[in-house]
């Protein structure tokens, strides 16, 4: 896929013929100089690689300038519980006399990982049975569109806490509660753009030419619904995260000593009115890199020109 | 019309098979000893065990089990809670009025703030008011409804009442009654507002993009050439048309304001279904988990098919047109 650039032609007018024959870049080269253009999701993309840095470099700074995230005595609680943000410890110290800023760090790594890998997880499934419905069509098409219906039907939220509940708290399976109900948006967006692209001549040729089924798939048909998959996925990192922190906080998602944003909030619950930077640093995390997923989402979605509806 | 209903109907039946499997089947894979989750932990003579085998049907296969299930649901019964001795409907009837009440509430925030944010910015589409509102909405999304409400508690449950020396401040907890110092409407005030925060942000989204895709049709710029002004434009043609999605939003969001009421009640300690819930799960309750996620989720599911009926009722194209996108 060569890119060519039209940046010479910058300043000059084109006519309508012109700057279409220009155009021979990419959909995606295209869409990036879109979403340069974009502020907000500039700013946002610097906020994303800025977490993603804080959390993956952790382990080399953290417990040497601030101390470390899970260490609980009663001496460091004695002496160092709840104090003020100081500039030794910028966001102050939780209950147990732990940098909240070390706490907040680490808390990014659990966050980042279960948005990410979660939603991974669901997209695939979601990919997988949508192009096979759309693909197969028929009884195939039918059993995967009640199947959505179903879990469509169902309270997001509700069914994480029901699940987790029987699952029993962890990481994994948050993993699995997300997994198993985050599929079904992406499931019918890749179904109905494949059933658009379907019928275009090139997949015709494409089987005269003697391409099987899953070549057909993965190669003519997928990369043509990839654009709205990649703005589901991109938002619901952003959901996923929530929902972590949500499921962290009602106690059935991270278990302490493990930092997490939300089990952060709900610890410093109860000293809200005397500490409130307990509750605010961990919040701000949270409301930050969630925005910035969802503002990148709004920036590709205008970028990609693609279709999602709320 | 009729034939409406019962083709939509007939839909609601295989999903609600199928959401039912699906918790009958969470609800068989609890880890654990059935038997021994409704005994408790003391020792039972046997025959007591079997009784329990056999007033459970767990020596049934299944599938039997699961038309039990059904049966039991149908009926009412939700389950027997292991600490309360009480049955989990009798629980969450208590609770009902509150959850109810509090969501209705929120519904009228969502109505009132909602609708006029998005109002004001597909009118004032592209400035900087415009943009203000929007990026709010989209802040208001990504903020976590327990972080939102401990806010709002602190500034006008502490620093309010700090500043003012207790002149002025709203209750932080609990639903009102003899011994709250405040009169019971107050007690809704910030709950309500937590709850409707990401409802409210939404249906602005929804309004702001239906006003502005209607104010593109033929009919407007209609209405414009007869000379109207562009406020009766907007009162008299625009707005009836845009409302519509809007209006089937909101309905819905009342079945989604029951879900995500754990988190707010729990916050608030309200008194509600959410509460019960979240109280459960730190005391390993599973019925009362279990039975509320399953009352919810079906009240849910009555709402959304209501909805789907009485729309359908006021906009003929639903009834002739395909089914609506989603």
């Amino acid at each position: 896929m060569l890119s060519v650039s039209i940046g010479k032609a910058k300043g000059q007018r084109l006519d309508k013929e012109g700057a279409k024959s220009a155009r021979t870049r990419t959909l995606w080269g295209d869409a990036l100089q879109r979403l340069k253009k974009n502020k907000l999701a500039v700013i946002s993309f610097v906020w994303v690689v800025l977490m993603i840095l804080l959390a993956l470099t952790a382990d080399l700074w953290v417990v040497r300038v601030l101390g470390d995230p899970s260490y609980v005595s009663t001496e460091v609680t004695a002496t160092m519980s709840r104090m003020p943000p100081t500039l030794a410890h910028p966001f102050g110290t939780d209950e147990l006399g732990r940098d909240i800023l070390a706490r907040v760090v680490y808390g990014a790594q659990v966050s980042l990982r279960v948005g990410v890998l979660a939603t991974l997880i669901a997209t695939t499934i979601g990919m997988i049975l949508g192009s096979l419905a759309a693909y197969f069509g028929r009884l195939f098409d039918a059993i995967i569109m009640r199947l959505t219906d179903i879990f469509m039907a169902v309270p997001y939220t509700l069914f994480a806490i029901a699940l987790l509940a029987v699952l029993g708290p962890s990481e994994r399976n948050i993993y699995i509660a997300i997994g198993c109900l985050g599929w079904t948006s992406v499931c019918r967006v890749v179904r109905s753009s494949i059933l658009q692209v379907k019928e275009n001549d090139y997949v015709a040729a494409a089987r005269a030419l003697g391409a099987g089924n899953l070549r057909i798939i993965l190669r003519h048909i997928l990369p043509n619904s990839m654009a709205s998959v990649v703005v589901y996925a991109t938002m619901s990192i952003g959901s996923a995260i929530m929902t972590e922190a949500a499921l962290s906080y009602l106690g059935l998602g991270i278990q302490p000593p493990t930092a997490s944003w939300g089990l952060m909030i709900s610890a410093g619950q109860s000293f809200l009115s005397v500490s409130p930077w307990l509750v605010i640093c961990p919040g701000i995390a949270i409301l930050g890199t969630v925005l910035a997923f969802t503002l990148m989402g709004d920036g590709l979605r205008d970028a990609l020109d693609v279709k999602v509806t709320d | 019309m009729l034939q409406y209903i019962i083709r939509r109907i007939l839909q609601f039946i295989p999903v609600f098979l199928g959401v039912t499997i699906i918790l009958f089947t969470l609800r068989a894979v609890i880890p654990g000893d059935p038997v021994r989750m409704i005994a408790g932990e003391r020792a039972i003579p046997e025959t007591t065990y079997q009784m329990i085998v056999q007033n459970n049907h767990l020596d049934q296969p299944i599938y039997t089990q699961y038309v039990y299930y059904l049966s039991d649901l149908l009926h009412g019964d939700l389950g027997h809670s292991y600490q309360k001795n009480r049955s989990v409907l009798d629980i969450f009837a208590e609770k009902l009025p509150y959850s109810a009440s509090l969501a209705l509430c929120a519904i009228l925030v969502e109505i009132i703030i909602g609708l006029l944010v998005g109002i004001i910015s597909a009118i004032k589409k592209y400035s900087f008011i415009d943009l203000l509102l929007t990026l709010s909405t989209s802040i208001l999304v990504s903020m976590p409804v327990f972080w939102l409400g401990m806010l709002l508690q602190t500034f006008f449950g502490v620093w309010l009442k700090g500043w003012t020396g207790g002149a002025l401040s709203l209750p932080v907890s609990g639903a009102g009654g003899p011994i709250s110092a405040y009169p019971p409407i107050l007690h809704y005030i910030l709950p309500a507002v937590t709850l409707a925060s990401v409802s409210l942000a939404f249906t602005a989204r929804i309004m702001r993009s239906q006003l502005l895709e209607v104010m593109n049709q033929d009919y407007i710029r209609t209405a414009f050439a007869k000379g109207l002004s562009k406020r009766a434009v907007i009162v008299k043609h625009a707005l009836k048309n845009a409302m519509i999605p809007v209006i089937t939003f909101i309905g819905i969001d009342f079945g989604t304001m029951l879900s995500s009421a754990i988190l707010t009640e729990s916050v608030f300690s309200w008194p509600g279904i959410g509460r019960e819930i979240f109280l459960a799960i730190g005391q390993r309750d599973w019925p009362i988990v279990m039975g509320g996620v399953v009352l919810i989720v079906i009240i849910v599911m009555i709402i959304n098919l209501i909805i789907d009926i009485s729309y359908a009722l006021f906009d003929p194209r639903i009834r002739y047109g395909k089914k609506k996108a989603e």
